[in-house]
Formats: C-alpha cells, sequence, structure tokens
C-alpha cells in the first residue's frame, strides 16, 4: 500500500532536490557575503560588548584571583562568631598580599571591596606599603644561620618538588614567586628568597609531623624552627590598621569571595549583600530605584509632550500641498543638522534664571523680577530641552503614517453627515495611532537612555539613571554596577516593547508605507 | 407648478464655474438639471472637469462662481455634512478600523439614530445588497466586489434623496464591473433615489444611465439619453469619444432639407446629414459608425453617393467581423459586419465599392 514514491530526477538524471538545494545554496553564500561585512561589524561593536556588560554585571573574579589563599582559608572560618579570623588566615593573606603588591593588584581589589565597605581602598593602600617590611625578616635570617642552603634559590625548587606533599604552602607560595620573578625576565637562581617563602616554610615546618620529612636539610629545619620565636601575622597587620582585626572586614571580603555575584544588581536596586543576607541600604544610601522611577516617569512626560506637539505639526505636513511641506519639513528636520551639544547649550542660554525667556517674562511683567522663574537644573529643563530635541523622531513616523491615511476617509465621513470634529477623531485620529505609537515607543526608548542633555541641564534633580551609569564608567569606575544599572535598563526597555507588542502589536507601528 | 418643477429640477447647477489658480477655469459655464430620481452619468476623459462638479455638489469644493440649488435650496454655503447627500468614492473609503456594520452604523450613529432602530437599518442596508452575512468583519478581510457593495449599502443606509457616485467600479475587473452595473442601476431605479455617477468608462454611461451628460474640457458637449448620444451625436468631440466612429474631412457642397452633400478632401462626393454645418463652403467633419457603412450596393438609396475602398485587413472577431480598408485616402475606415452566414468575408486586397444611408453619416464642425 504505502509505495514510496521514486525521486524526482532531474533532466540528467540527478535528484532534484539536490539539484534545488545546490542551486539555492549559491544564493545563501551569495547573500551571506553581501551581509557578512555588516554581520562581523555588528557582532564585534555591539553584540561582543553587549555581552561583556551583562557578564561584568555578576563577575566578581577579582577577589579569588588576587588573593586565592585567603579566599581558599576563609572557607573554614565561621563569621556566626564574630572573631577575627584565625592565624591561617593571616598567613595566606600575608602571602597573597606580599605577590598582589608585586603585581600591584592589592589598589585594584581594594578599590572593588571598597564598593561594599568604605575604608577598605586606603585600608589595602596603606597594608601593601607596609607588607614588605614585617619581622618574617627574622625566619630568614633564622633560616640561613642554620643552614646557608636556604639562601640558595635551587634548594628550594628541589624541595617544592620533591616535598610538595608536607610543604604545601611553600610549594604554592614559591611557584606563585617564580612567576613573578620570570614576569618580571629574571633569572630565580639569581635571586634571594623572600621572606614571604621563610614564613610560609615556618608555618609548614610547624604543622608537619616531627621528623616526617625524607631531606635531612628538612628534618634540621624543623627541629631548629621549633625553637624559634613565631611571629604573629594576625599582630603584624594588626600594627598596620585596627580594621585588620576588625571582623566586619573579614566578613565582607568573605561575602564577596565568590566568582560570580549578584551584589551590583542588588545594589543597582539599593540593596546590599551583606553576610547575614540580603539588606536595604541606609535610607540616605538608596538612589537607584529614585532615579529609575524619575528615569521612567519623565520619559514618559517627554513622550507626551512630544505627542501634543508633534501631532499638530504632522498633521499640517501631511495635508499641506507639496511646496510648502517641503519647507515645513525643512525646519522639522534643522534640529538633525544641528549639533546637540549646541541645541543643548542654546536651551541653556533661553532657559537660565537671567537668559532669554526670563528677561522677556520679566519685560512684559508677567512674572516678577525677583521671583523668575527656574527653569533650568531641574526636571523642568530636561523635561523642555529633551522634547525639543526627540520631536523629530515622533514627527517623522506620524507624518509617513499620517501621509497614508487617504483623504477620501474623512471625506466619506463627512459626507456621511459627520461634522469635522466627529470625522477626525472617529475617523481620522484612529488611522494614526500607529504613526503614534511608532513616535511613541522610539521617543520614550530613546529618552530613557538619554545622557548628555539631562547631563547639561538636568542639574541634581533633573537627571536620569543613564547619567549615573556614566559617572560610574567614567568617574567611579565601578565598572560592575554601571553593567548592571545598563542591563537592568535594557531589560527594562525589552519588557516594554513586549508589553507593547503585546497591547498594541509591533505590526501596528508604522514609520510609513 | 412648484411641485413639477422641483421634480424636474431636484439638482440645479447655475452657470457653475470653478476655477483653482484663479487663471484657468476648470469648470465653464455648467447649467445643468437633473430631474428627481433620474440617473445621470457625468463622461468626460481626465481633466474634463467632471470630478470637480461631482465634488462642488458634495460640498467638498466650493463653486468659483454661479449656483448650486438642491431641491430648490441653494447650498452653496451648506457644510458637506448638512447635505444629506450620500457618496460612493472611487476606492470606497471604508474605514480600516470598523467592522462593516460599524461602518455602516457611523452615518446613523452621529444621526443620533437609537441602537436599536440602527442595528435594523443597518441589517436591512445590508440585506439590500446581499451582504447580510458579513457585518463582523474587517473591509480588509472583503474582496473588491463585498467592499464595492458595502460602501453603496454605507451610501444609502441614511435613506438620502441623492447619491454621487465617482468612478465606484474603476478597481473592479471586468465580469464584476458589469454585474455591479446592474446592481447599481436596479438598487437606484427600486429606491428611486437620484443618482449622480461620475466615470470615464464609456460603457458603463450608456447601460446605466437615463442620461449622459459628455464633458470636455470644462463643458458639456452634449446631454442626452444614451441612445441619442450613441445615434445622433451633437458634435465631432461627442462623435468620437463615444463608440467607434470613422471620420472624413471635407467641404459642404450643398445643404437640402436637413442633408448635405460633402466633398471630400480626396475630391469624392458624399451626403450626409447636416447636424452642425449651416453654410454651403464649411469645412466639416463626417462621421459614420462602422456598423452602419453598407458593402452591399443593393440596399443603398437610388442614387446614393457611393466611395472605392480598398481592402487592407480582414478580422475575424467571432460576432463580428472587422475590416480596415483605405478609403478616400485614409488608411483606418473600419466596416464592422455582423457575422451571418450570407455575410462576405472581403479578402485583403479586393477593391470594393462602399456607401451608406444619408441619416447615419453625419457633417459634423470640423
Amino acid at each position: 500500500m504505502t509505495a514510496i514514491d521514486p525521486p524526482v530526477l532531474t533532466a540528467d538524471g540527478t535528484p532534484l532536490k539536490a539539484s534545488l538545494r545546490r542551486a539555492l545554496r549559491r544564493e545563501k553564500a551569495r547573500a551571506f557575503l553581501l551581509v557578512s561585512p555588516l554581520l562581523f561589524f555588528v557582532l564585534l561593536t555591539f553584540i561582543a560588548p553587549i555581552a561583556d556588560m551583562l557578564f561584568r554585571s555578576v563577575e566578581n573574579g577579582i577577589v579569588h584571583d588576587t588573593i586565592p589563599r585567603t579566599v581558599q582559608a576563609l572557607r573554614n572560618w565561621d563569621p556566626g562568631e564574630s572573631e577575627v579570623p584565625g592565624d591561617d588566615v593571616f598567613e595566606a593573606f600575608y602571602t597573597d598580599m606580599v605577590f598582589a603588591v608585586e603585581r600591584k593588584s592589592h589598589t585594584r581589589l581594594g578599590s572593588r571591596l571598597n564598593y561594599e565597605r568604605t575604608g577598605l581602598a586606603s585600608l589595602f593602600r596603606k597594608s601593601g606599603r607596609r607588607v614588605g617590611k614585617f619581622d618574617t625578616k627574622d625566619y630568614a635570617d633564622a633560616f640561613n644561620t642554620l643552614d646557608p642552603a636556604w639562601g640558595n634559590p635551587a634548594t628550594w625548587d628541589v624541595l617544592a618538588g620533591s616535598e610538595a606533599a608536607n610543604l604545601p604552602r611553600t610549594a604554592s607560595a614559591y611557584a606563585t614567586w617564580l612567576e613573578v620573578i620570570q614576569a618580571d625576565g629574571d633569572d630565580p637562581l639569581g635571586e634571594e628568597p623572600w621572606d614571604v617563602l621563610y614564613a610560609a616554610l615556618f608555618s609548614d615546618l610547624m604543622q608537619a609531623p616531627a621528623g616526617g620529612f625524607a631531606s635531612p636539610l628538612l628534618n634540621d629545619a624543623q627541629s631548629a624552627a621549633a625553637r624559634f620565636e613565631p611571629i604573629s601575622l594576625r599582630e603584624q597587620f594588626g600594627a598596620i590598621d585596627e580594621d585588620w582585626l576588625d571582623p566586619q572586614v573579614w566578613r565582607t571580603i568573605q561575602t564577596y569571595a565568590a566568582r560570580y555575584t549578584p551584589g551590583y544588581f542588588l545594589n543597582s536596586v539599593d540593596l546590599k549583600l551583606t553576610a547575614d543576607g540580603v539588606q536595604y541600604r541606609d535610607e540616605g544610601d538608596r538612589i537607584y530605584v529614585l532615579l529609575f522611577g524619575r528615569t521612567l516617569y519623565m520619559s514618559l512626560v517627554i513622550t507626551i509632550s512630544c505627542i501634543l506637539l508633534g501631532y499638530p505639526v504632522a498633521f499640517l505636513l501631511a495635508n499641506l500641498p507639496l511646496r510648502t511641506a517641503n519647507l515645513l519639513m525643512i525646519l522639522v528636520l534643522l534640529p538633525f543638522w544641528t549639533s546637540l551639544l549646541v541645541r543643548t547649550s542654546s536651551w541653556k542660554v533661553l532657559l537660565q534664571q537671567q537668559g532669554v525667556i526670563n528677561d522677556i517674562l520679566v519685560a512684559l511683567r508677567f512674572v516678577d523680577d525677583a521671583s523668575r522663574l527656574v527653569l533650568i537644573n531641574n526636571q523642568t529643563g530636561t523635561i523642555i530641552a529633551m522634547t525639543h530635541i526627540l520631536l523629530p523622531f515622533m514627527i517623522l513616523p506620524l507624518y509617513s503614517v499620517m501621509k497614508t491615511i487617504p483623504p477620501a476617509y474623512v471625506r466619506a465621513a463627512k459626507s456621511l453627515g459627520a461634522t469635522d470634529w466627529t470625522a477626525f477623531w472617529r475617523i481620522y485620529f484612529p488611522n494614526s495611532v500607529p504613526g503614534i505609537g511608532a513616535g511613541s515607543v522610539l521617543v520614550f526608548i530613546l529618552a530613557i537612555g538619554y545622557y548628555i542633555t539631562p547631563e547639561l541641564v538636568g542639574g541634581t534633580r533633573g537627571v536620569f539613571i543613564s547619567n549615573r551609569i556614566a559617572y560610574h564608567i567614567s568617574s567611579s569606575l565601578n565598572w560592575g554596577l554601571a553593567a548592571a544599572l545598563g542591563t537592568i535598563l535594557l531589560f527594562a526597555v525589552l519588557m516594554l516593547y513586549w508589553t507593547y507588542d503585546k497591547i498594541v502589536g509591533i505590526d501596528n507601528v508604522k514609520l510609513g508605507g | 407648478m412648484g411641485a413639477s418643477r422641483t421634480a424636474d429640477n431636484f439638482v440645479v447647477f447655475e452657470k457653475v464655474q470653478k476655477s483653482y489658480d484663479g487663471e484657468t477655469l476648470v469648470v465653464k459655464d455648467l447649467n445643468l438639471s437633473i430631474a428627481k430620481g433620474e440617473f445621470l452619468t457625468m463622461l468626460g476623459p481626465s481633466g474634463s472637469g467632471k470630478t470637480t462638479c461631482l465634488m462642488m455638489l458634495a460640498g467638498f469644493e466650493t463653486a468659483t462662481h454661479g449656483e448650486i440649488l438642491l431641491d430648490g435650496k441653494p447650498i452653496n454655503n451648506i457644510p458637506p455634512h448638512k447635505r444629506g447627500i450620500g457618496m460612493v468614492f472611487q476606492n470606497y473609503a471604508l474605514f480600516p478600523h470598523m467592522t462593516v456594520a460599524e461602518n455602516l452604523a457611523f452615518p446613523l450613529e452621529v444621526r443620533k439614530i437609537g441602537k436599536t432602530e440602527r442595528e435594523e437599518k443597518v441589517q436591512r442596508a445590508l440585506g439590500m445588497v446581499q451582504m447580510g452575512e458579513f457585518g463582523g468583519r474587517r473591509p480588509a478581510q472583503l474582496s473588491g466586489g463585498q467592499q464595492q457593495r458595502i460602501a453603496l449599502a454605507r451610501a444609502l443606509v441614511f435613506e438620502p434623496e441623492l447619491v454621487l457616485m465617482d468612478e465606484p467600479l474603476g478597481a473592479l475587473d471586468k465580469q464584476l464591473r458589469e454585474h455591479m452595473q446592474f446592481e447599481i442601476t436596479n438598487l437606484a431605479h427600486e429606491l428611486g433615489i437620484t443618482t449622480v455617477y461620475v466615470t470615464h468608462d464609456q460603457t458603463e454611461a450608456l447601460t446605466m444611465s437615463d442620461r449622459v451628460a459628455v464633458f470636455d474640457d470644462g463643458r458639456i458637449q452634449q446631454l442626452a439619453a444614451p441612445d441619442v448620444l450613441y445615434e445622433e451625436p451633437e458634435n465631432s468631440f461627442v462623435a468620437q469619444f463615444i463608440g467607434e466612429n470613422n471620420t472624413l474631412l471635407g467641404k459642404v457642397e450643398s445643404i437640402m432639407n436637413g442633408n448635405c452633400t460633402v466633398s471630400l478632401d480626396s475630391g469624392e462626393i458624399i451626403d450626409a446629414k447636416a447636424v452642425n454645418v449651416s453654410s454651403v463652403g464649411e469645412r466639416t467633419l463626417v462621421s459614420i459608425r462602422p456598423e452602419r457603412v453598407e458593402i452591399n450596393k443593393s440596399r443603398l438609396m437610388e442614387g446614393a453617393h457611393t466611395l472605392k475602398a480598398e481592402v487592407l485587413e480582414f478580422i475575424y472577431m467571432g460576432d463580428v467581423f472587422r475590416t480596415r480598408l483605405r478609403v478616400a485616402g485614409k488608411d483606418d475606415f473600419v466596416v464592422k459586419t455582423r457575422n451571418a452566414p450570407d455575410q462576405v468575408r472581403l479578402e485583403a486586397g479586393k477593391i470594393i465599392e462602399l456607401g451608406w444611408l444619408p441619416d447615419d453619416c453625419r457633417a459634423l464642425d470640423a
């Protein structure tokens, strides 16, 4: 019953499907070649940075990469006891810090942790200067007195290989030391071993079982070291700054030790990640939710004023004779041909208290000279300037949609008995709604991410979330927080777009045609 | 007197002129009376002023000069929405954001007619155009013919006494157009509505109208019933615009009893009916319909003038034969003969003689 049809063949006997595929493959390859320059450009300059930004908003490798031993040691510390961590943490931290200072990465770590706890940046900087001058020099002297072989890096090299199991700290410290020395382009054999290696060795010897080494050198060192005066690294750090003896500092480090953190996102919504879980920021520090709210609210106001101002102009444009319409269109487009900065600056001239508008109002006695209007460096200024700047983005889609509404609709409505107003409101307006939709989406999305104009005319109360993002990108250098804020903004826009699609339908957005 | 007067002069154009730029007249001195219940067609080439006249009647254009009267009242200063004139537009102008029923209810709504009465009238109007089922659809979901019907129903739903139609069938294919022509005329006559119909399609004008006003150059060239228009065109424009026509140029030789003899430029003499010529020696354009040319000499009148003609081309068209001949030096002279069993099929190259009844050959203005 179910006989399979033989494949259709072309004239020369190859299967038709294969032949078609081959024919289409060339078409596809050609199409791909045509778009590929732009595709690569976009991938490289647009998609990749966005992906990087999304990643940065959760990425937190700096703590782990800079002080890996400390992070490891802190895992065993129970912050609930609210006591300073044990010596093992300070020993690990000492080792990490010495190498971090050599690599000059301790200040970056300090800045990073400073976002979460103020004061840590200076604490790290200060400690970086002092950590090389710890009393661990005494260990070095003592070991060298015991056997000069300790002054030779070759000894360390051999032991870090053969006795790694019994000397974990020493082996790991020696490996990092080698890296650091080689990174400088020096020969390790020509260097003197650093104090930090002796400190690690001392610690290992103290904790290894007595006489358990294969090397007699080590067994000797172990029995001798028992008589050394131990140096408390906790005290050494405590001598630099009291803060190192504050458990809260260590809790902060522990909380942000993970490679990925929700911390930036929590910061973006005025929360913070503490050792005790997610908490609200202090009343005075909460600004981002307010800023997001203000950005949305002001973008909405700007969009509405663009509709109110743009609709009549677009209507006129669409209904004037072509020549006049073209002239008017040039006037509408004129702002596009002037620099954004020039336009914004001219608003500063117009709107300031001793500016043109206030002068005219005072001259006309609409306002008293003593009570000149505050039109700039507040929300009013931002709304006025941005409405002006974004107006063409409302007018153009409106115009192109209105252009497609046949005049016969309104005529038909009038011939059916509708007054001018009814004909407009019941017939013309509903048909122009797709233009309002397109213009609003355009203006709103542009407004929500606007930065230069609010920066220039917004003062403190008229700035947007984007200004905060710019601040974190260029001034505070807290890129993670900037990325988290940007990510939230991006998803807010996508959500709006999605909602709009659900309610109005994106097919109803027309930019003409 | 008053009653019959308004019945005959339901719509009156009185010395109406229209200019858009103040330099040229688009409509020149238009005088026209339309009787109640009449189906009048304005026919003419594009730019002849017919649509402008319609728009002035609808109120979308104002007359530069003259008066337009509707039912005895001047309407120049009445805005379109108060004129109560139904209108069907070229591309239907159905409101795309409303359903069919909402489109139809719109004129009733703006007239503040109650919901139940409104629905009843909408249903009746839809029934009238056999679209009763389609009330819930959007215009975009309908075919061209269906949209046309809805546009018609919408123009009629508020029971206007006058309906204007601006090339309403232009966008339909031939078959549907012919069907709709029939439906529109039937409906207009059934409801007794006065209709002013604008078209550039002469077949449409001839088949649908009670009277046709042929427009050219801003004037009515002839206003007459379709048969009169076709058979008795008053000037050469109408003769050439309506139907197919053979024309010959010549000079009037003599006029007698309404007939005249014309000597063609080639020197031959023919008989014609003096329609638009008044004096001997006047230049004239003689027009003969292709189907009125006689090639069978025995059917001609005694002593009728005949012309020699050379057959250039014979085209078989099924119901008719179309023969192209060289007559009096012109080689676009066409003769149409019925495909009857005894009809001769002329072969190219043959020389024949042809003639016509003087009544069928009209001497018009040159």
